[in-house]
């Protein structure tokens, strides 16, 4: 029995993690490694890590960091943000990164994405997508973490992505993010409906019922949780924590 | 002493990480005449099938070398995910020969709406068989997978774990001194470990 993948989604600004409202309003939340230690003692699924920066910024990856998190972690663990070359993604790979996931550099410079998948795989490359409303409402894919309006149509963006050889995409509602109200059903179903590939869905969850809404009602292959991992409850303090197992294994997701 | 051979393809740091992490000593070695000496190997890999074998030829002498190793001299060896694949003759993934240590081929999952290739997270796994790869092992371990093939031996007894994703397939495999995983020790938790150790054991 295959189950839904329940990843924490980890925020790297510096060298410290935050949580953001909207990818905006940052707040300090810990240590990286601590963090991903604790992770790793709760065996869950696997985690991934964006650092919010480096695109933004232009800064490559920040190895070192990177190297000491892949060190405490026996589950998979991605990482997104500044990645803009091969070499980048080798040395990500070397140093223990299960998959790498890319957004902006796939917009700019999308044969990256071709050419990473047909020397790593596809299971090594997520393809990201943040979405956001423009003035009109209209739903469009944004880069340089939630900055700049491409214009680009979601599915068609998401199609795409699949077809230059992505192995999953990871779906960001950045209007929802942060939010705590639920996760973006509509987009996911939309997306999860036109593409062969896993889908994991981010940003809004806030209780457990969001989980489910977004596996069995819209086809999330996977849920990306960021609030309800770090914070004890709404309104509350800082505390890094994940769904007890019982929920978890209610997530059955293919019984074959 | 475990060696992880270095071909140029697969997660090698993570493998390493975790047989340190058990207390067992480990290398990554791609020469020749130190793979001569080693006792124990795990054959990584990540990718195609194609990329793997023509990268295994690429290094002079490597494949000779492993099958006088595997099989004249019987010497462990455990494959990973992809490295697991190498064992068989053939993969519809490609042209290459692998290495066919294991009679059998390498089949692509079906592709449709209801079944996301690849085969990606955590599944579970039943006992096929009694095997030292998998003694003392829980019955309720998990493990990670990300994989669009699976390997499909000639000989069904040789499968000593099998997962369901809308069918059975092999998930670990063993013939002799010869074995193989389709999903990730490296990265399953205490499950992987103990897969780890009696490999270690072995």
């Amino acid at each position: 029995m295959l189950r839904s993948r329940l990843i924490p989604c980890l925020l790297l600004k510096n060298k410290s993690l935050v949580k953001t409202i909207r990818f905006d309003k940052f707040e300090y939340v810990g240590d990286p490694c601590n963090t991903v230690k604790i992770f790793n003692e709760l065996e869950i699924d696997e985690v991934i890590i964006f650092d919010i920066d480096a695109s933004k910024n232009k800064k490559s990856p920040n190895f070192d960091l990177i190297k000491n998190l892949a060190n405490e972690c026996f589950m998979p663990l991605s990482y997104g943000g500044g990645i803009d070359s091969i070499d980048h993604a080798k040395k990500l790979f070397d140093l223990g990164i299960e998959k790498i996931s890319l957004n902006t550099s796939a917009i700019y410079q999308p044969n990256l994405v071709d050419q990473l998948a047909k020397v790593y795989g596809s299971q090594a490359i997520i393809g990201c997508i943040d979405i956001k409303k423009n003035m009109l409402g209209v739903k469009k894919v944004w880069s340089h973490a939630g900055g700049v309006n491409t214009k680009k149509n979601p599915i068609e963006w998401a199609l795409e992505l699949e077809d230059r050889g992505v192995g999953e995409i990871f779906l960001t509602s950045v209007d929802n993010e942060g939010t705590w109200k639920g996760l973006d059903l509509d987009m996911i179903n939309e997306i999860s409906n036109s593409v062969y590939i896993p889908l994991i869905a981010h940003g809004g969850a806030g209780r457990f019922s969001h989980v489910k809404d977004a596996i069995y009602k819209s086809g999330a292959s996977a849920v990306a949780l960021g609030n309800m991992v770090v914070y004890q409850k709404q309104n509350m303090g800082i505390l890094i924590n994940f769904p007890d197992k019982e929920k978890i294994n209610e997530l059955k997701f293919f019984n074959g | 002493m475990i060696s992880i051979i270095d071909y140029g393809l697969g997660n090698l740091g993570s493998i390493k990480n975790m047989i340190e992490h058990i207390e067992e000593e480990v290398q990554i070695i791609s020469d020749i005449s130190l793979i001569k000496h080693a006792s124990k190997f795990i054959l990584p890999g990540v990718g195609a099938f194609d990329t793997a074998m023509k990268k295994i030829h690429k290094i002079d002498g490597l494949y000779e070398t492993l099958n006088e190793q595997i099989v004249l001299k019987k010497k462990p060896l455990l494959g990973v995910c992809l490295g697991m694949q190498l064992l068989m003759d053939i993969s519809e993934e490609g042209k290459e020969k692998g290495f066919g240590w294991i009679t059998g081929k390498v089949k692509k999952f079906p592709k449709n709406k209801f079944l996301k290739v690849p085969h990606m997270g955590w599944n579970t796994v039943s006992f096929d068989k009694e095997s030292s790869l998998t003694r003392g092992l829980d019955r309720k371990a998990r493990f990670y997978f990300v994989h669009s093939y699976y390997v499909k031996p000639k000989d069904k007894k040789k499968s000593i774990l099998s997962t369901s994703y809308s069918f059975n397939f092999v998930s670990a495999i063993q013939e002799e001194n010869i074995f193989g995983v389709q999903f990730h020790p490296e990265k399953s938790h205490s499950f992987g470990m103990k897969i780890l150790k009696n490999f270690s054991d072995f």
